[in-house]
């Protein structure tokens, strides 16, 4: 589904992201965990060329999108759920779900909104709403709503847990859950709540100093020594 | 009474046309964050395609039928949104991400172009355009001073009115304002939801310049007499609208050219016609040292 072969990238003169090999598969869930400032939340962007990779490749589905510019990438059937949520403040949750529709052209907007709202039935509720006056939890939904009236094939979510009271956490990585298993959604999922992710993940890659340290299953990353150490005990 | 009442006529029908303008400033601004300060000119130059397309007419022997104001409506509007576009590209795209000193002074630059260019190609005497059609409608008689509203300026009401309201649809209800709002707010999350951010903000001057030549059109109407310089005090004080209004605020640039008319207007009569001008400048000082934001601007709190 996406394959990143050696992607660099950088900020002027600094280098955010070091030769980092990374896969999704079809059907998975991956996370990427990391610390503070360890290029996770580059390393989503750069998949839509902001920043653009300084060399290395970007596969999606099979084809190089390294050089698209975003615009383009965003109608390739990824979409992101970017780290702060993003959401259009003055505008209506509706307006910012209609925004969400841009890449298929407004078509199937009936049925992506009334999946998005069985999905997140607040979301109806409050369809008149300014987005900035939601709780950051409604506007996290609204965020992830607004991703998938793309109909994307893989979603890209930058912590979606930030900030956020463990309750609405819970529902979030419910949500999760469900897009992948009954949905069939194809998900990487970006965490410093890096226990929960990689209870819900199938592999995941761990990134320090934007390289890629370690890969592995869920599991064996939940197990592992260095990572316990290092994401697990610390944050719990 | 009357007299006030005329006065509030003749500055409705003058703000009608600062706030046309005004609101290119005030959508350039939102988009990019930059005062375009070429959209003078562009008004300008709108104003002399609406009298190129009437010469040509007359000299095809055509009247001043409603179907040749129409025709230079329509010129008019096509080629200066051509000339709007043509600033972005020139002066503002190249520059993106450089400090904002570098297109602020490349967009005086092409102001000043624009004007040596019109002064070149059309002459630096003033053109003038007979009265299409005279005759005024009377309203009522108050206090023995019969109100009037002149055909020319029940037109430039009524175009400016039907303008404003499908420019008003289209930013609040289409696709594309929507997408052009989300470029607003913020640009890199729009991008991230495919839109093209480059285009809209192409369309963004494009549709500006298209209202400022609905205006420079409308000013032709009205005075019947233009020349290369017109465009640096109409755009100086559309300006101000945009800025009274609240820079960034459609509706704000609306209204800041309706209070900026009506300013004139009472001015002209009440007080000293010289001084008008004077009476916006000090508008623009005042907004700008107690109330930057404007009348209907917010400070910048939701923005990232
Ligand atoms: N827009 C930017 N300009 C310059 N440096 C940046 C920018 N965004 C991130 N960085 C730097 O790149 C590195 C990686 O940041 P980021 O991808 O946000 O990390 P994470 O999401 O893992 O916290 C950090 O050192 C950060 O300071
Ligand atoms: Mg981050």
């Amino acid at each position: 589904m996406l394959e990143l072969q050696h992607v660099s990238a950088h900020y002027g003169p600094i280098q955010a992201l070091a030769e980092v090999d990374l896969v999704v598969r079809a059907g998975e869930i991956v996370t990427l965990i990391g610390a503070n400032g360890a290029g996770k939340s580059t390393l989503m962007t750069t998949l839509f060329g902001t920043p653009r990779a300084s060399s290395g490749r970007i596969l999606l589905e099979g084809e190089d999108i390294t050089a698209l510019p975003p615009h383009r990438i965003a109608r390739r059937g990824m979409a992101l759920v970017p780290e702060g949520r993003r959401v259009f403040a003055k505008m209506s949750v509706y307006e910012n779900l209609l925004l969400g529709a841009t890449p298929l052209d407004g078509a199937h907007v009936e049925e992506n909104l009334r999946r998005v709202f069985s999905l997140f039935p607040v979301l109806e509720t409050r369809r008149a709403q300014r987005a900035g006056t939601l709780s950051g939890g409604e506007q996290q939904m609204l965020a992830i709503g607004r991703a998938l009236m793309s109909e994307p094939r893989l979603l890209l979510l930058d912590e979606p847990s930030l900030g956020l009271a463990p309750l609405v956490i819970r529902t979030i990585f419910r949500t999760i859950v469900a897009l992948n298993r009954e949905h069939g959604l194809t998900i990487l999922l970006v965490e410093q709540n890096a226990r929960q992710a990689l209870k819900i993940a199938h592999r995941g890659y761990v990134l320090q100093n934007g390289r890629i340290v370690l890969e592995g299953s869920g599991a064996a990353l939940l197990a592992d020594p260095q990572v316990r150490a290092a994401y697990l005990d610390a944050a719990s | 009474m009357g007299y006030a009442l005329q006065q509030l006529i003749n500055g409705l029908t003058l703000g009608a046309t600062y706030g046309l303008i005004a609101i290119g400033y005030t959508m350039v601004y939102g988009i990019i964050g930059m005062i375009n300060f070429a959209h003078g000119e562009i008004y300008m130059i709108g104003a002399f395609l609406s009298v190129l397309t009437y010469v040509l007419c007359t000299a095809l022997g055509l009247g001043p039928t409603p179907l040749v104001l129409l025709a230079m409506l329509f010129v008019s509007i096509a080629f200066t949104a051509l000339y709007g576009w043509a600033v972005e590209r020139i002066a503002y795209r190249p520059l993106r991400g450089a400090p904002r000193l570098a297109p602020l002074i490349s967009a005086i630059g092409m102001s000043i172009f624009l004007q040596n260019y019109v002064q070149l190609t059309q002459g630096a005497r003033i053109k003038s355009v007979p009265p299409l059609w005279q005759g005024s409608l009377s309203l009522w008689s108050a206090d023995d001073f019969p109100v009037t509203i002149g055909w020319t300026q029940l037109t430039v009401v009524v175009v400016t009115l039907i303008v404003m309201t499908g420019f008003a649809w289209m930013i609040t209800r289409t696709a594309f304002g929507r997408q052009q709002r989300a470029c607003e707010q913020d640009p890199k999350m729009a991008a991230l939801l495919g839109i093209d951010v480059d285009r809209t903000i192409s369309l963004t001057f494009i549709i500006g310049a298209a209202l400022a030549a609905v205006a420079g059109m409308m000013a032709v109407l009205q005075y019947g007499v233009i020349d290369f310089t017109i465009g640096f005090i109409a755009g100086i004080k559309a300006f101000t609208a945009a800025v009274l209004g609240g820079i960034g605020s459609i509706p704000g640039a609306m209204l800041g050219g309706l209070l900026i008319g009506l300013v004139e207007a009472f001015w002209s009569a009440y007080l000293s016609p010289e001084y008008k001008d004077v009476a916006t400048f000090s508008i623009l000082v005042l907004v700008l040292l107690f109330r930057p934001t404007g009348l209907l601007g917010k400070p910048d709190v939701e923005k990232v």
